[in-house]
């Protein structure tokens, strides 16, 4: 199996020295890691799940608007991301593991090194504080 | 394959009795195979290098792992780029913002330098590269970025039965606890897989390394454990700390060994020369 590119090993040693959850994809969404932070989100350890494809983790969260209305994967930050290698941004709310509703915001960047050519996608999540 | 080592000095130039038996010239590195001749990175040991009657034709490839100063300060030293009948290509990493020539002349240009890249007699014609694979005679060359600052890449160059990687500057360490012992998150694995000869980055012993991270360097231990994932048959510990001295190397390589590595392992010698089958 080839190593990923350095961009990608990069943001894997930062996201593991951040207190924030952080999630990076490959370019087709493919969950390649989180950090210790974004287990406590997902509810499950890297450690045992190891790398996932993007149907098995994308439906462990189940993103809604203000209204309750739940968001089609084309309204989130990471899914327009990985579309348009432009970095995104949302507020919205999730329901948590213990089941309560959390308000969180999402800033999601593209990872393109020197090549130019896009290799994944980092989210970074965080409780939302807005009103 | 022929290789030969011109200067496996790191950051700075040391010269004296003291480093006088591994060498005070920094990175530079020969490789030979059917009368074709790579030179690999223009440290001050390029201006030692002989070219003599082995060469087939008359175009030498130059490569350059990334323009630091310690591995280009030879450059205007290197004899065939001041010959009108020498064909030199100069491969080096590409960055997103400037050009190769671009960054070359600001060393290659005066007020630090003579003469400029437009003014050398050879034909000259420079080469951006990064995850890239060229044919040179017959050599294929794989490059990769690898981890140190600035766009920089590592070699790996397979001749007609060997594989010789060279990795002079890499960190492959990066991070909260080191490296991450998979495949899949090395940087420079894939450059170094099985190779039959690696030369490595391993300019600070283990201890030294926690006060240097993000520096662009290895550890001695850091550098036996990439190259034991990547399954290489020997490995040359090179870009020697500056502030080492012969007596300081002997003895850094001396508590390495308690290590139980079963592959090949030593310490770069400037004028070592290794053939490959």
């Amino acid at each position: 199996m080839p190593a990923y590119e350095i961009e990608i090993i990069l943001n894997r040693q930062l996201a593991d020295c951040l207190s924030i959850p952080a999630f990076i994809t490959d370019t087709k969404g493919n969950l390649i890691f989180y950090n210790e932070p974004a287990e406590t989100i997902l509810g499950k350890r890297f450690e045992d799940t190891g790398e996932m494809p993007v149907e098995q983790w994308a439906t462990d969260f189940k993103p809604f608007d203000e209204n309750g209305k739940q968001l089609s994967p084309e309204e989130l930050p990471l899914v327009n991301t990985l579309q348009d290698a432009l970095p995104h941004h949302k507020t919205f709310w999730i329901e948590s593991l213990q089941g309560k509703n959390q308000k969180i915001s999402v800033t999601a960047y593209p990872i393109i090194g020197r090549t130019g050519k896009m290799s994944g996608a980092v989210a970074i999540f965080w409780k939302s504080t807005d009103v | 394959m022929k290789i030969k080592l011109w200067g496996v000095r790191g950051s700075i130039t040391t010269t004296g009795p003291e480093t006088a038996y591994y060498g005070g010239n920094t990175s530079c590195a020969d490789v030979w195979e059917d009368g074709w001749l790579l030179v690999l990175d223009g440290g001050s040991g390029i201006q030692k290098l002989v070219v003599d009657n082995q060469l087939a034709n008359k175009r030498i490839d130059v490569l350059l792992t990334h323009l630091h100063l310690d591995h280009i300060q030879g450059l205007g030293f290197f004899k065939p780029l001041f010959d009108a009948s020498m064909e030199i290509h100069i491969w080096g990493p590409a960055s997103s913002t400037r050009t190769l020539h671009s960054r070359l002349s600001r060393y290659l240009s005066p007020p630090l330098f003579p003469v400029l890249i437009r003014d050398l007699p050879c034909s000259l014609t420079l080469h951006e590269i990064g995850n890239s694979t060229f044919q040179i005679g017959p050599f294929s060359l794989q490059s990769n970025y690898i981890i140190h600052p600035g766009p920089t890449v590592g070699f790996r160059v397979t001749g007609n039965h060997s594989v010789f990687t060279y990795i002079p500057d890499h960190e492959p360490a990066l991070g909260r606890n080191g490296m991450i012992e998979d495949e899949q998150w090395m940087s420079g694995i894939d450059l170094a897989r099985g190779a039959d000869l690696l030369l490595h980055d391993a300019q600070y012993t283990a201890a030294e390394y926690l006060n240097k991270k993000g520096w662009g360097h290895s550890s001695i231990d850091d550098a036996a454990l990439f190259a034991s994932v990547a399954g290489v048959k020997h490995l040359l510990f090179a870009h020697h700390d500056p502030a080492r001295s012969d007596e300081a190397l002997n003895d850094l390589y001396a508590a390495f060994q308690n290590n139980n590595y079963t592959f090949k392992n030593e310490l770069a010698r400037e004028g070592m020369e290794i053939t490959l089958p």
